[in-house]
Parts: structure tokens; C-alpha cells; sequence
């Protein structure tokens, strides 16, 4: 670490910082029995069910926790006071999202799935937003019931700790589908962000060719299936529809964005026949609608060619800081800022603007 | 409408010759393959066709997806006339040689039935198109989910040396880089064969990681992303540890997502490689040393000068071999296909001279 690295750090700290991306881990069902009906406590406790697991990535993987995160008794991403002291103090957070990757979606009965989500939701007000005002978080949901998810939305969405529902990004189809209509419905009508993270646990396999051997597969592959949904969600035409949607993808990396939509204005070009609904070019839409976190920056080896991609992005509204704790991105803190080649006034909108205007901060 | 250019038209517009490294040859109809299926063969063939993955219900933008002009004047599909390929294409555009990548499936569930329409495809090529036309090479259609049957028909075919290379498809029943798929690739090496990833197939999943997209633009735009999953695969997997001299071709693929897919995966790999130590070096590394890349459907940036960005952050530009796609609806004319002028020895390196050194021509 230099020094000039570490006065940048300084520098940008005290300027302020909204970290739209940190990671909570449900520790176990137990935890969630206060927030539980009677009925499914019963369940839980004769049948062993343990929950659809913390996440849908191996929780013990390099990338998946850094090696201090861990707790006593608990997995990473699982502690209040670690994260305040790790994630928040450090960086001088003003507001930092959760998001809570909780395979919900696994979980095949509809009532226990409902009944599990809402406890996560009021667990996440309890032990996290109650307990520290500087967070904010994301509202976890039944995906795979889109009525049921909106019903969700709907209990909880007027919390004023919440500005997001969360979508993972594997699911058993893209959320443009018209059967999640009255999902995005509900998030537009509660004013949330969709947020759309890494992971899932959906019936089909991670790529159209079948199921890979290695997490790294999964891992690196996991870009492909962030620009399948955004392309779904861009042609299906509900940014038409609900002119007011808001997107982020989380942990998406973001340095494949601009070629994607070279390619997307192109094939619009020759096929809009096909979508007459979608009356703009596709780059329009994601200007307007979409912003993706800056964790994991996927940057190229020469700092010339990020700033080329920073450049052919199009807009200086699209990046989310994010430090993505505890998930193991980085090793120093300098290496999750934004690149110093960039001009002030575009970090500023990186590191806190950009966030703050788009969930309504 | 479209307006077929004649020779004159169009030669003198390109000029040194061209070599064009995805043309697409076609049955005049299904019954013209019978004369060359094996005798055992011909009776079910003609009684029960082929079944293959369902998969494929989004009506392209036209009929076969060709070119309103590409209709041979005496009937048949279009690219079942070498006549009129002659004319439209070879003749019109100075084409020094055509690679024919013929799509007619050998990817029945049915293996051994894949295997003899794979034999029979490959002897009609020999017959009515390589005989014939000494400007033409073709790629070896193979029965490619069976890797031992494969194998065998490279080995039987392979002999021609107008077959230059071995015909996979972008979407498969598993992951190319899946052991499955390994006597096939031995059996390209020890033939001196590189194998052509192409544009298209259905292994029996959605099309995305996500599940089923709902247009023809997100299938055809799609296959952006089914390259990445394969590319990801034939790394992680470490098939060019296992065949260090295997060379992959990916057709119609594109192209400006593999700049951003090396820096995921070298990040990927910087992180997890606990999990894959049979990996020696970065996937990056790989990646240039292994892959060539057709360039239809070429990306467009949004400036013409991001073209260029491309190209540095690719680093393959002497792997990138020129294409037209004859006759699908989204032909690069040769003299029109890249959004810049591009330095006149670069420029004949990926109009020529880059398929001549990996074609051997």
C-alpha cells in the first residue's frame, strides 16, 4: 500500500460513501423462529428442515468470505458488529444496502416459502435495520410466486428501511416474463428498486449448454446470466410498461455492459419487427433504468483500457459503489475505488450521487 | 427490400480476394440425403427423420433465416444451389475460398442415427459441393454428443483434407469442456483439425441461464452467451492442458465479449484456482493461445473509434478471420463489415491471411 493510495482513500472516504452492496447471512432457521407462525416452528422442529441453506454459493469459498469476516459460531456476512466495524466504519459509510440472498426460491411449498421470507423481512428489520440506522435493505421474496412475492412487497414495502427487492440472477425464467408482472408491479407501487444478485437456486442449469463442473464455471459464468436477464427485461418491454422501474444489478461486474449493448442496438435495428413495443434503442433503456454496483470491477489489466470501458459505458450515472462484504473481491480497501485516471466529479458520482439519486437517499 | 448486387457490381470492390470462414450449404430438400445415408439406415431415416432437443419455436425474422434474395431462382433452400452461391456470393465478392459449415443437425438423441446423417451429410458435401467447386472447404459434420462415434467419423473422413475443421455447436447437451466431448477432441489433433464452435444447436435447456427468454432477438443475440459459458467451460475444465495443441474456431459468435469475459475469468481464476490446480496458467493466457474468432455478426460501437479499443483490448487480432454468414439474413458484405477503416495489413490479415495460416490454404 502507498501512501498516495492511502491519502486517495482518505480523501474519498471523507467525502462520503453509500455502499450498495453488503452481503447478510440468516446464521440459521433458529434465528428465525421469533418471526416464525407457530405452525411452521412445529414443522421445522419435527421435520430438521434447516432452511434452503445460507446462499446459493458455497459459503466457505475464497470469494464468498474474507478470511477476518468470519464470526464465533456463525458464517460470514452473519454479524452486525463485524460489519459495522469491517465494512461501515472503515469506509466512513453514510448508507449501506443488505442484501440477503437467502434461496427462498428453493423452497418448492408455496406456504413455506412465504412463511420463510417474511421472517427473513422482519428479522432484517430487527437485528439489522432497528439496530442501525445507517443500513438499509433489500426485501427478500418468493420469486417463484410472483402473486405471492407481491403480496410480500406489499407487508413490508412501506417499511422505510427498505428500497429494494431482491431477485438472484439464476431463476426459472427472466423476470421480463409476463408472469412476474405483478411482482414488478408491487416493487414500482412500493417505490423499491429491483435488485437483481448473484446466485439462485432455480430447477434449470446455469448456462444453455447444462450444468458446469467448478464453482469458478459458475462464478465467472454468472456475467452471462446477468446480461440474459437484462436483455430479457429490455425486450420484453416492461421499462415501456412501467416507465417508473428501477434496476440495479448486484455483483454483476460490469465491464461486459457496453459491448452487450453495441450488440443489442445492432440486432434491434434488424429485428424490432418482432418487439414493436420496445420503441428505443436498448443502450436508451439502460441509461434510464439501470445501475449495477462496482463489485467485482472485472477490470482489465491496463488502466488505459478500463478507462476506455468507464467511457464506452455512455453515462456517468450507471456505477454503484460497492465494497460487496464479506464476499472476497479485493485484498486493500484502494483496490475497490474507482480507478484514479477518472475525473473527480465522476468518482463523487460513483463513490455517492449516483446511489443517493437512485434510491431516493 | 434487398437488391442482389451483381459481380460487376460488387468485385471490384474487393479486391485482393476474400476468404470467407462461414457459408452455409443446404439440402435441396430432406429426400436428397437418403442416396448417400448407409443402406441400413435409409428406410427408418425416411419413415421416422430425426428428433432432436425442443428448443428451437422462435420464428426467425425470415423464413430459414436468409436473405430475401437468397432464394435459388430454380427452387430449393436457400444455400442449396452451388450455382447460384457461385454467382451471389463466390463470384460476386471475389471469394478466394468458402468454408462450408453446414447446419443440417447431427445432434439427434438418437446417436448412432446422428452418426450415419453425420457420414451421409459429409459424403453429399464431398459430392455435389467439394468436387465441383474447387474454391469450396467444408467443416466435418459429427455426431457430437457422442465423442467416441465422433471420433470415428473424423477419422474416416479426415482423409479428405478438404475438410478443414470439425463442426461444434454453441449449444450442447453438456458443457464442451465436459469429458465427454475429450475422444472428439483427440481425435481432431491427431487429425490436424481445429474445431469450429457455430452459432445455434439446443442441448435440451432454456436457452439462458435464466430460464426461457420469449423472442427470436434474445435467442439470436443470446448465443453471445452461450459462447461465454463454452469458452468458460473448455478453460476451466482444462482441456488445453489435456490437448495442448487443440485450436478452436467460434463462428458467428462475435466477439467484443471475450475481452471482458478474460478479465472475469483471470480474476475468477486469481481467486479460486484452490479449486481447479490443473490449471497452469491465466484462462486468459489460454484463451489467446487456443481461440480464432469469425467476425460476423461484428459489434458496432457506438463511435466508430471504439472499434479500435476493441481490437487493443482483444489482442487476437491476428485470430480474427472474416466471414459473411451466406445466405442468413444478417450477411457481412465484405467490403462493409467493419464499422472503421481499418490499416490496410491488419485489414488483409483478417480478410485472408489469418485463414490461410490456420486453414493451411
Amino acid at each position: 500500500m502507498t501512501a498516495t493510495a492511502t491519502d486517495r482513500l482518505a480523501q474519498i472516504v471523507a467525502q462520503g460513501v453509500i455502499d450498495a452492496d453488503l452481503n447478510v447471512v440468516v446464521p440459521s432457521s433458529a434465528d428465525l423462529f421469533p418471526y416464525l407462525p407457530e405452525y411452521w416452528r412445529e414443522q421445522i422442529n419435527q421435520t430438521g428442515f434447516k432452511g434452503p441453506g445460507e446462499s446459493s454459493y458455497p459459503a466457505s469459498a475464497e470469494t464468498s468470505a474474507r478470511p477476518e469476516a468470519k464470526p464465533d459460531g456463525g458464517p460470514a456476512g452473519s454479524s452486525l458488529a463485524l460489519l459495522q466495524q469491517q465494512a461501515l466504519d472503515p469506509w466512513g459509510t453514510e448508507i449501506g444496502i443488505l442484501t440477503c440472498a437467502y434461496a427462498v426460491e428453493a423452497i418448492h411449498n408455496p406456504d413455506a416459502a412465504v412463511a420463510m421470507a417474511s421472517a427473513v423481512n422482519d428479522w432484517l428489520i430487527a437485528e439489522w435495520l432497528d439496530k442501525e440506522p445507517r443500513l438499509r435493505a433489500s426485501i427478500v421474496v418468493p420469486s417463484q410466486q410472483p402473486e405471492l412475492a407481491a403480496r410480500e412487497i406489499d407487508r413490508v414495502g412501506g417499511h422505510p428501511g427498505f428500497v429494494q427487492v431482491y431477485l438472484p440472477v439464476r431463476a426459472e425464467a427472466p423476470y421480463g416474463n409476463r408472469r412476474y408482472l405483478p411482482l414488478l408491479d408491487a416493487a414500482v407501487r412500493n417505490d423499491l428498486v429491483v435488485g437483481i444478485g448473484f446466485g439462485g437456486s432455480p430447477p434449470n442449469p446455469p448456462t444453455p449448454s447444462g450444468w458446469p463442473s467448478y464453482y469458478m464455471e459458475e462464478w465467472a459464468g454468472m456475467a452471462s446470466i446477468f446480461q440474459s436477464q437484462l436483455m430479457n427485461l429490455i425486450f420484453e418491454g416492461v421499462f415501456d410498461r412501467f416507465p417508473a422501474l428501477r434496476v440495479t444489478l448486484i455483483e454483476s461486474g460490469f465491464t461486459w455492459l457496453p459491448s452487450l449493448l453495441w450488440r443489442w442496438n445492432k440486432e434491434w435495428k434488424g429485428l424490432r419487427p418482432q418487439t414493436p413495443w420496445v420503441r428505443r434503442l436498448p443502450s436508451e433503456y439502460v441509461h434510464e433504468h439501470v445501475r449495477l454496483t462496482t463489485q467485482p470491477w472485472d477490470a482489465p489489466p491496463v488502466e488505459a483500457q478500463f478507462l476506455q470501458i468507464i467511457d464506452q459505458l455512455g453515462s456517468d450515472e450507471l456505477l454503484l459503489f460497492s465494497t460487496d462484504y464479506p464476499h472476497w473481491q479485493y485484498d486493500t480497501p484502494e483496490e475497490a475505488l474507482p480507478p484514479a485516471g477518472l475525473p473527480d466529479a465522476l468518482i463523487a458520482k460513483i463513490m455517492r450521487d449516483n446511489a443517493r439519486t437512485f434510491y431516493r437517499l | 427490400m434487398a437488391t442482389t448486387l451483381t459481380r460487376e457490381q460488387t468485385r471490384t470492390r474487393v479486391k485482393p480476394a476474400v476468404i470467407d470462414g462461414d457459408i452455409h450449404n443446404d439440402l435441396p430438400s430432406p429426400q436428397a440425403l437418403l442416396p448417400f445415408l448407409p443402406a441400413e439406415w435409409r428406410d427408418y431415416h425416411a419413415r421416422f427423420g430425426t428428433f432432436g432437443y425442443s428448443a428451437t419455436a422462435y420464428p426467425r425474422i425470415n423464413p430459414n433465416a436468409a436473405r430475401h434474395d437468397a432464394w435459388p431462382p430454380g427452387g430449393g433452400n436457400p444455400g442449396s444451389s452451388l450455382t447460384f452461391m457461385r454467382e451471389q456470393l463466390l463470384d460476386a465478392w471475389n471469394i478466394e475460398y468458402g468454408i462450408l459449415n453446414c447446419l443440417i443437425g447431427a445432434g439427434a438423441r438418437r446417436l448412432d442415427q446422428s452418426a450415419a446423417v453425420a457420414q451421409a451429410i459429409n459424403e453429399w458435401q464431398v459430392a455435389t459441393w467439394l468436387d465441383p467447386e474447387p474454391r469450396l472447404r467444408a467443416s466435418l459434420v459429427v455426431p457430437y454428443e457422442d465423442g467416441q462415434l465422433a471420433a470415428a467419423e473424423i477419422d474416416r473422413a479426415a482423409r479428405d483434407r478438404r475438410f478443414v475443421q470439425v463442426l461444434l455447436i454453441a449449444r450442447t447437451a453438456e458443457p464442451l469442456g465436459r469429458r465427454k466431448y475429450w475422444p472428439l477432441y483427440e481425435a481432431a489433433v491427431r487429425n490436424d483439425l481445429p474445431i469450429g464452435i457455430h452459432f445455434g444447436g439446443s442441448g435440451g435447456f432454456p436457452f439462458t441461464g435464466a430460464g426461457r427468454p420469449s423472442y427470436y432477438i434474445e435467442d439470436h443475440a443470446g448465443m453471445a452467451q452461450a459462447f461465454q459459458s463454452q469458452v468458460v467451460s473448455l478453460v476451466c475444465e482444462g482441456v488445453f492442458e489435456q490437448f495442448p495443441t487443440l485450436k478452436i474456431v467460434m463462428i458467428e459468435g462475435g466477439f467484443a465479449w471475450l475481452p471482458p469475459l478474460m478479465w472475469r475469468l483471470d480474476a475468477a481464476y486469481g481467486r479460486l484456482r484452490a479449486e481447479t490446480p490443473h490449471l497452469k496458467r491465466l484462462p486468459s493466457e489460454y484463451i489467446r493461445e487456443h481461440f480464432w474468432i469469425t467476425t460476423q455478426p461484428m459489434e458496432e460501437p457506438t463511435k466508430p473509434a471504439q472499434f479500435h479499443q476493441l481490437l487493443d483490448q482483444l489482442g487476437m487480432s491476428d485470430r480474427l478471420i472474416f466471414a459473411t454468414d451466406y445466405p442468413h439474413w444478417d450477411f457481412d458484405a465484405p467490403d462493409q463489415a467493419f464499422p472503421v477503416r481499418l490499416d490496410p495489413d491488419l485489414e488483409r490479415r483478417i480478410m485472408a491471411d489469418n485463414a490461410k495460416g490456420l486453414y493451411k490454404f
